[in-house]
C-alpha cells in the first residue's frame, strides 16, 4: 500500500572506539516526510547522522540501514552522496585551496556521472548555481573563494544548505543546522530548506533545540535518549519538549538510565 | 654601499675539523690550474678567483655536525669525482630541441646553458632596448667592466661554504641580465641551464648576476633541467640586486634528475619601496640545497618569498634561508610547502632576522608539510632573531598528512577517494602557484605541478583506502 520507505533503519547499533552509542535505533521515513529527532546532548544525535553519512571510525555492532531498498551501510561515503544522500556537516570544514566553484562542480558533475547523466559544463553549471544562490542569499563572491575558508558561522551553515540546494539529494540529513545561527540566518538556512521539500525526497533533521522547528515544521518528532529512540509523535511533541525540557522525559521506560537534565531549552 | 652589502647575516668560523671528507685536493688544484690557464679575464677576477679556491680548501666540504647542514647528508657529492665543465661543448644543437622544457614555448627573451656554458645557438635574447644587458657573463667578463666589478661575489659570497666558494673559483660563465633605470621588460627573461653530463661528477659552476636598477620592472624565470640519468652536480649563484622602487617578479625552477645533485645561491639585496616576488620550486634532483640570502636594504620594501617543493623515492629538499631587515617598514612574508612521498626528506631552515633600527617590520614566515607516506620525514626550523622593539613578526611549521575531515567532506558531497585525495594535494601546491603573478608562467607551472602530482599519486594510495572500507562494512 504505502510507497517504498526512503530510509528504513532496524536495530542499529554502532559506537566509536568500542563505546556503544547507537543501541538500537529504528526509524522509517518516506517520501515527501520531514523528521526530527531531538535529543539531550550525547543521546545519540549526531552518531546517527555520521553513521548515515558514512564517516569513518564509527563501528556498527548490529542492525540494517535500508536506503531506497539498498544496504545503506555497505556503501562508501561518495557512493551514499551519488545515491542521493546528503549530510549538512554540524561543524563544515574548511578547505583551504580549493575553490568553492570548482568543488561544488566537481561533486556534481560526479554525481550526474554515477547516474548516467551528462555532465554540466562549467557555464551550464554556472547558471544553474546563480540561481540556487538566490535561494539562500548567499554573496556571489563565495564561490570564488576556496571551500567553507573564511567563511563566518552562518555564511558556513548557508553553504551547507545551498550545495544541498545544488545536488538535490533524496535524503537530506541536517545535523545541528541551527546551532551557531541568529534568528535571520536561521530564518533563511530553514526558508532554503523548505523549498527543498518536494513530494519524492525526504529531510531528517536533527536538532538540539525546537527552535529550528518554529521553521522547518516535521512530520515526526523522535526523541532520542541514550542511543534509542524514547518516543516519538507528531510536531506537538517539540513544543511540549520545549516547554517541559528533557527532563520530561525522564520516566520513560526504554533506558537502561534515565536521561540527564540538560536544563531548560533555550527559547527562540 | 658595497660596505652593508658585505655585512654577512651570519658570520660563523668553521671549524678546521669540519672537512675530514676533504683528503685530497690535488684534484681540485689540478682542474683550477688548467682553468687559470683558460680564462681571460680581468686581474681582480683573478684574484677573487684565487682567493676562492684557498677558502674551499681551507672550509672543507661542510658535515652533518655544521649547524647550517645538520640535516643534510652531501657525502654521496663528495665522493664524486670532481668534473667540473671549464669548456663549451663542441656539439650544437638545433634550435628547435629545447621543446620538451617547461617554459620554452612561453614569449620571452631567452639565454640558454648547457652545462654552464653560453649556447648562442639556442638562445632568443630579443632586441637589446639601449642600456639593457643580456647575455653571457663570461663574454661580458673578457673586458674589464666597472659593473661586474661592482657585482660580483657581493651577494652571494665565496666565504660562505665549500659550495659557494668552489663556484666563485669555477664558474665560466652564467647570465648576465642588466635592466637600466626605469625600463620595463614586458616578456619574461628566461635563463634555461640543462645539464648534459655524461659521466658521474660532471659539474656546472653557473653564476649569474642580475641587476634591476631603479624603478625597472621584471620577470625572470631560472630553470635547471638535465638530459642526462648521470649523477651530475649543478652547483649555481645568482646574485640579485634590486633597485629602489623596482618591481621583479623571479621564478627559480629546479627540475633535474633524480640522480643529479643540485645546490643553489641566491643572494638579493633589495632596495628602498621596491616589490619582490620570489618563487622557489624545487621538484626534482635526488638532492637540492637552496641557499636563500635576502637582504632588505632600503626602507618600505616588499618582499615575498614563496616556495615548493615535491619529492618522492628517496630525493632530499633542502631549503636554508635567511631574510635580513635591515631598514625600517618592510615586510617580508615567507611561504613555504613541501610534498613529500616514498622515503623522500624536506629541510627548512628559516630565519628571520631584524637589525636594530628596523622598525615597524612586518615578517612572516610558514613552511608546512605534507606527508604523503609513513616513511617521509621533514626537519623544519623556523627561526627569529629580533633586535628591533616595533615590529611584528610571526612564524610557523606544520608536518601532516591529508585532512582526514576534509577527505570526509569531499566524499560526502560525492567525489571518490582519490579524487578527494587529489584535490586536497592539488590544492596544497595550488596555495604556492597561485602567487605567481605572471599568468602564462602561473598557467603552466600549475599545469606542470599537476601533471607531476598526478603520476606520483599512484605510490601514494596506500594511507587511507583500505581501512576506510573496512570499517564501513562490518
Amino acid at each position: 500500500m504505502s510507497p517504498e520507505p526512503i530510509l528504513s533503519i532496524r536495530n542499529l547499533c554502532a559506537g566509536v572506539e568500542g563505546r556503544q552509542i547507537l543501541k538500537g535505533i529504528n526509524l522509517t521515513i518516506y517520501p515527501g516526510e520531514v523528521h526530527a529527532v531531538m535529543g539531550p546532548n550525547g543521546s545519540g544525535k549526531s552518531t546517527l547522522a555520521n553513521v548515515l553519512a558514512g564517516r569513518d571510525g564509527y563501528q556498527v555492532t548490529d542492525g540494517q540501514v535500508l536506503y531506497c531498498g539498498k544496504d545503506l551501510l555497505a556503501m562508501a561515503p561518495e557512493e551514499r552522496a551519488c545515491e542521493g544522500v546528503f549530510l549538512a556537516f554540524q561543524y563544515p570544514v574548511e578547505i583551504p585551496g580549493v575553490n568553492s566553484t570548482y568543488f561544488l562542480k566537481a561533486a556534481y558533475n560526479a554525481i550526474r556521472k554515477y547516474r548516467g547523466l551528462p555532465e554540466l559544463d562549467a557555464m551550464e553549471f554556472l547558471a544553474l548555481v546563480k540561481e540556487k544562490m538566490k535561494l539562500l542569499h548567499l554573496p556571489e563572491d563565495l564561490l570564488r573563494r576556496p571551500v567553507n575558508e573564511g567563511f563566518s558561522g552562518g555564511e558556513k551553515k548557508r553553504n551547507e544548505i545551498f550545495q544541498m540546494a545544488v545536488l538535490e539529494p533524496k535524503l537530506a540529513i541536517l545535523d545541528e543546522t541551527d546551532s551557531g545561527l541568529d534568528i535571520d540566518a536561521l530564518k533563511v538556512v530553514a526558508a532554503g530548506v523548505n523549498k527543498l521539500r518536494r513530494a519524492d525526497n525526504a529531510q531528517l533533521v536533527i536538532t538540539h533545540y525546537q527552535r529550528l522547528l518554529n521553521y522547518i515544521v516535521p512530520d515526526h518528532v523522535h526523541v532520542l535518549c541514550d542511543g534509542r529512540i524514547a518516543t516519538s509523535g507528531g510536531k506537538e511533541l517539540a513544543l511540549e519538549l520545549e516547554e517541559k525540557g528533557y527532563d520530561w522525559i525522564l520516566g520513560c521506560n526504554t533506558c537502561d538510565k534515565p536521561c540527564k537534565p540538560v536544563g531548560a531549552a533555550v527559547s527562540a | 654601499m658595497l660596505t652593508a652589502m658585505h655585512a654577512r647575516p651570519e658570520p660563523k668560523p668553521v671549524p678546521s675539523s669540519a672537512a675530514p671528507e676533504l683528503k685530497d685536493t690535488g684534484p681540485y688544484w689540478a682542474k683550477f690550474l688548467r682553468l687559470q690557464k683558460l680564462a681571460q679575464e680581468p686581474a681582480w677576477l683573478a684574484a677573487l678567483r684565487n682567493s676562492a679556491m684557498n677558502r674551499f680548501v681551507e672550509l672543507g666540504f661542510p658535515t652533518l655536525q655544521d649547524e647550517d647542514w645538520r640535516f643534510t647528508n652531501i657525502a654521496p657529492i663528495v665522493k664524486l669525482p670532481f668534473r667540473p665543465v671549464l669548456e663549451p661543448r663542441a656539439e650544437r644543437w638545433a634550435a628547435d630541441s629545447l621543446g620538451r622544457f617547461p617554459f620554452t614555448a612561453q614569449p620571452a627573451r631567452r639565454l640558454v646553458f648547457v652545462d654552464g656554458h653560453f649556447a648562442p645557438e639556442l638562445s632568443a635574447p630579443g632586441n637589446l632596448l639601449p642600456g639593457l644587458r643580456l647575455g653571457s657573463l663570461a663574454q661580458a667578463l673578457t673586458t674589464d667592466d666597472a659593473l661586474l666589478q661592482a657585482h660580483l661575489f657581493h651577494l652571494a659570497q665565496p666565504q660562505d661554504n665549500a659550495f659557494a666558494a668552489l663556484n666563485a673559483a669555477f664558474f665560466r660563465d652564467g647570465a648576465l641580465v642588466v635592466v637600466p633605470p626605469g625600463m620595463a621588460l614586458a616578456e619574461p627573461v628566461h635563463l634555461l641551464f640543462i645539464s648534459t653530463g655524461p659521466d658521474p661528477g660532471t659539474t656546472a659552476h653557473v653564476r649569474n648576476l642580475i641587476v634591476a636598477e631603479a624603478g625597472s620592472r621584471l620577470t625572470v624565470v631560472e630553470s635547471y633541467v638535465s638530459l642526462t640519468e648521470a649523477a651530475v652536480l649543478t652547483n649555481t649563484a645568482t646574485e640579485l640586486t634590486v633597485g629602489d622602487q623596482a618591481v621583479v617578479e623571479h621564478i627559480r625552477f629546479q627540475d633535474e634528475s633524480l640522480s643529479a645533485y643540485h645546490l643553489g645561491i641566491l643572494g638579493a639585496r633589495l632596495g628602498r619601496a621596491g616589490n619582490v616576488i620570489y618563487h622557489c620550486l624545487n621538484l626534482g634532483a635526488r638532492l637540492s640545497r637552496t641557499n636563500l640570502r635576502i637582504h632588505l636594504a632600503g626602507e618600505g620594501l616588499q618582499c615575498i618569498l614563496n616556495g615548493l617543493y615535491l619529492t618522492r623515492g628517496d630525493q632530499l629538499a633542502d631549503h636554508h634561508m635567511i631574510v635580513e631587515h635591515a631598514q625600517p617598514n618592510c615586510a617580508s612574508h615567507e611561504y613555504f610547502n613541501g610534498i613529500l612521498a616514498d622515503k623522500s626528506k624536506g629541510v627548512f631552515h628559516g630565519r628571520i632576522l631584524v637589525r636594530p633600527g628596523a622598525q615597524k617590520t612586518d615578517a612572516k614566515q610558514t613552511n608546512k608539510n605534507l606527508l604523503l607516506s609513513d616513511d617521509a620525514t621533514v626537519d623544519t626550523k623556523p627561526q627569529l632573531e629580533i633586535y628591533a622593539d616595533d615590529v611584528k613578526c610571526t612564524h610557523g611549521a606544520t608536518v601532516g598528512q591529508l585532512d582526514p575531515q576534509a577527505i570526509f567532506y569531499l566524499r560526502s558531497r560525492g567525489l571518490g577517494l582519490e579524487t578527494a585525495r587529489r584535490m586536497l594535494i592539488h590544492a596544497f601546491a595550488g596555495e604556492i602557484i597561485e602567487r605567481v603573478r605572471h599568468t602564462g608562467l602561473r598557467d603552466e607551472l600549475d599545469q606542470l605541478v599537476w601533471t607531476r602530482l598526478e603520476a606520483h599519486e599512484k605510490v601514494a594510495i596506500n594511507l587511507t583506502g583500505e581501512s576506510e572500507r573496512a570499517c564501513l562494512t562490518t
